[in-house]
């Protein structure tokens, strides 16, 4: 029996399509594009070969730095806010109330919109004279600013719209979260004199960990491949380049520039990156999860 | 709306309702805008004004536009004379006759965004029931066939999940031109026909299926195909719709893959129509708001319509088990 089911090459009829677009487009370009990065190309002219060249004169790329320096802190500061605050909504709606689901479609509604939409209205709201943002805090009498245009303020405003458009998927992956811990582990702490903050820190955090660290892997996954909110609303790298992340300046090279073999160099080391971060999570974060 | 059976929760609804207009109101503001004219977007600078001026004449008139534009580049010139003069008589400034969907009307023009939408709602459609059909094909033999090879080929695909979409972009640009696929629809539909994710989500739900059932229908002369299209598929229709819906939103808000394979007008789809339009329409916040309603405002709905059929799909599986 087990002979015979070895020989079952009739399964390959079902997997074929599948399997036949995803070597085409998803695993032979990861290793053909390793092989570019060691090209000079342009696309048009003949490749030349540069070996480790595009890589050397990537780590002495100065706006390639500023690039990695502005991703990073992309991620250091939209990451934390998030699970914070969808954390906290989370627990809110953990609550035994009415319109559960009204409150889980709104704080949704962003996630299921396209972030160039969202980016053009954010655009908006943040513009200048015009805005909604200095308008309310023209209410608090706080001087208007020029949100976008000003370097100091470019990369906190890309990432307080993130933040807004982000929030309800961790949302709702932490109420399922939350809904898989007994409530009689409440009880019992309640029954023994715990606080509210005691409840939280000694069952709700450690028992939700698991959830926590897979937003935290994932999220810190997607904020270094961040790209088209930059795109969209600070175009060209934003002012003094203080929103040029590393995506978008590989994308630039790559595009706009026609350096092909550069921008693959770059997007290798991103990669690498995001790789090693993932591997830090894995082996020494996952040991602080409390899995029951 | 609420009934307050628990008035210990009322702070709770508070926060909560607190959150959910931060969470509505860039919507909120973006609709109004769509329906309010550039000098009323202009003149309101100095306060938060939601609602558009409802004494407008609201009426539309096809037939009419054209007339009505040279009309409006007539009061334009005035309104340029009118600003020469002293503060004190421009502030009776001249209303210039603006139509609730005026904003709408100028993103149209501007844009074939209609064009757009046939692209955007034909690929979408295509690359979600087609990449369904494989996807359950793939998944179908993952979970009920003995073959070789089959961990290396199910590690190979967990691994295609693991990879940063960006290192992808550039080798299957170069790879389309190749197959000259660049600015043709297949370059927006073929490389998407295959999801390793969703091979994953179906395969985990194929697996809970019993086993012996496959067993017997074989024994009774039902041949593999039959199975799959008269069990497996019927049984598995929840979660087909569960993955059918994050496929519609991923393919209708995709962006950067349709920016850079295609460049021909004709074949934009509505992400990428709504960035050129944008770049395009500058400082037009009225165009532009009705822009972005129309890209957001089908989801939205549908979002609403489906959460209905989607809890409803939760709760019969729920049921069952």
């Amino acid at each position: 029996m087990a002979n015979k089911r070895k020989k079952d090459w009739g399964a390959y009829l079902y997997l074929m399509p599948t399997v036949v677009i995803l070597v085409a487009f998803h695993v032979l370009p990861i290793f053909y594009s390793l092989a570019v990065s060691f090209y000079e190309w342009d696309l048009i002219g003949q490749p030349e070969y540069v070996g480790v060249g595009n890589y050397s004169r990537l780590f002495d790329d100065p706006m390639f730095y500023k690039s990695l320096w502005n991703t990073v802190y992309y991620a250091a500061v939209s990451v934390p806010l998030s699970i914070f605050f969808s954390l906290i909504i989370a627990m809110l709606l953990n609550n035994p109330i009415s319109a559960i689901g009204l409150y889980r479609t709104i704080y949704f509604i962003p996630v299921i919109t396209s972030i160039n939409a969202v980016a053009i209205v954010w655009n908006f709201i943040y513009h200048p004279d015009f805005g909604l943002l200095n308008k309310i805090l023209a209410i608090f009498s706080i001087d208007p600013r020029a949100w976008l245009q000003d370097p100091t303020w470019a990369m906190p405003a890309i990432i307080f719209m993130s933040v807004w458009k982000g929030l309800g998927h961790n949302v709702i992956i932490f109420l399922a979260g939350l809904q898989n811990i007994p409530r009689h582990l409440y009880e019992a702490a309640r029954i023994d004199g715990a606080s509210r903050w005691q409840q939280f820190r000694h069952i709700t955090w450690p028992l939700l960990s698991p959830t926590t660290f897979f937003i935290f892997t994932i999220s810190t996954i997607g904020s270094f491949q961040v790209f088209s909110q930059v795109y969209m609303m600070t175009p060209r790298g934003g002012p003094l380049k203080s929103t040029m992340v590393v995506v978008y300046y590989l994308y630039r090279k790559a595009f706009e520039q026609f350096e092909f073999g550069y921008a693959l160099a770059a997007a290798f080391v991103l990669f690498m990156i995001i790789f090693a971060c993932t591997l830090f999570n894995k082996l020494y974060l996952e040991k602080k999860v409390h899995y029951s | 709306m609420f009934k307050f059976k628990h008035p210990e929760y009322v702070p709770v609804h508070v926060l909560l309702i607190i959150g959910s207009i931060f969470m509505l109101f860039p919507f909120i503001w973006m609709i109004a805008t769509s329906f309010k004219s550039q000098d009323e977007i202009l003149t309101t600078s100095k306060s938060i004004v939601l609602l558009p001026d409802l004494a407008r004449p609201s009426f539309l008139n096809g037939e009419e536009e054209t007339a009505r534009i040279e009309r409006k580049k007539e009061e334009a010139k005035a309104w340029e004379a009118e600003q020469a003069k002293p503060q004190a008589e421009r502030n009776k400034k001249i209303q210039a006759p603006f139509h609730w969907f005026d904003n709408y009307l100028f993103a149209l023009k501007a844009q074939p965004f209609y064009r757009f939408f046939l692209n955007t709602i034909f690929v979408t459609l295509t690359v979600t029931t087609v990449s369904l059909f494989f996807a359950s094909l793939a998944a179908y033999a993952f979970a009920f066939f003995n073959f070789p090879f089959k961990n290396t080929l199910f590690m190979m695909m967990l691994g295609t999940m693991m990879l940063p979409q960006q290192a992808l972009l550039i080798p299957n640009y170069i790879f389309l031109s190749k197959l000259g696929w660049v600015n043709t629809y297949m370059a927006l539909i073929v490389p998407w026909l295959a999801s390793a994710y969703s091979v994953f989500f179906l395969r985990q739900f194929f697996l809970q299926l019993p086993k012996d059932l496959f067993e017997a229908a074989t024994i009774d002369g039902c041949t593999r195909f039959q199975f799959y299209y008269k069990v497996v598929l019927p049984l598995s229709i929840p979660s087909m719709v569960t993955l059918g819906i994050f496929s519609f939103l991923a393919n209708w808000n995709s962006f950067v893959w349709p920016l850079i394979v295609t460049n021909d007008t004709s074949l934009r789809v509505i992400q990428v129509g709504l960035s050129y339009f944008s770049s395009e329409a500058g400082t037009r916040w009225g165009p532009l708001m009705a822009a972005s309603t129309m890209t957001i405002l089908p989801l939205v709905i549908g979002y609403f319509l489906a959460q209905k059929q989607f809890v409803e799909s939760q709760a019969t599986t729920g049921m069952k088990e």
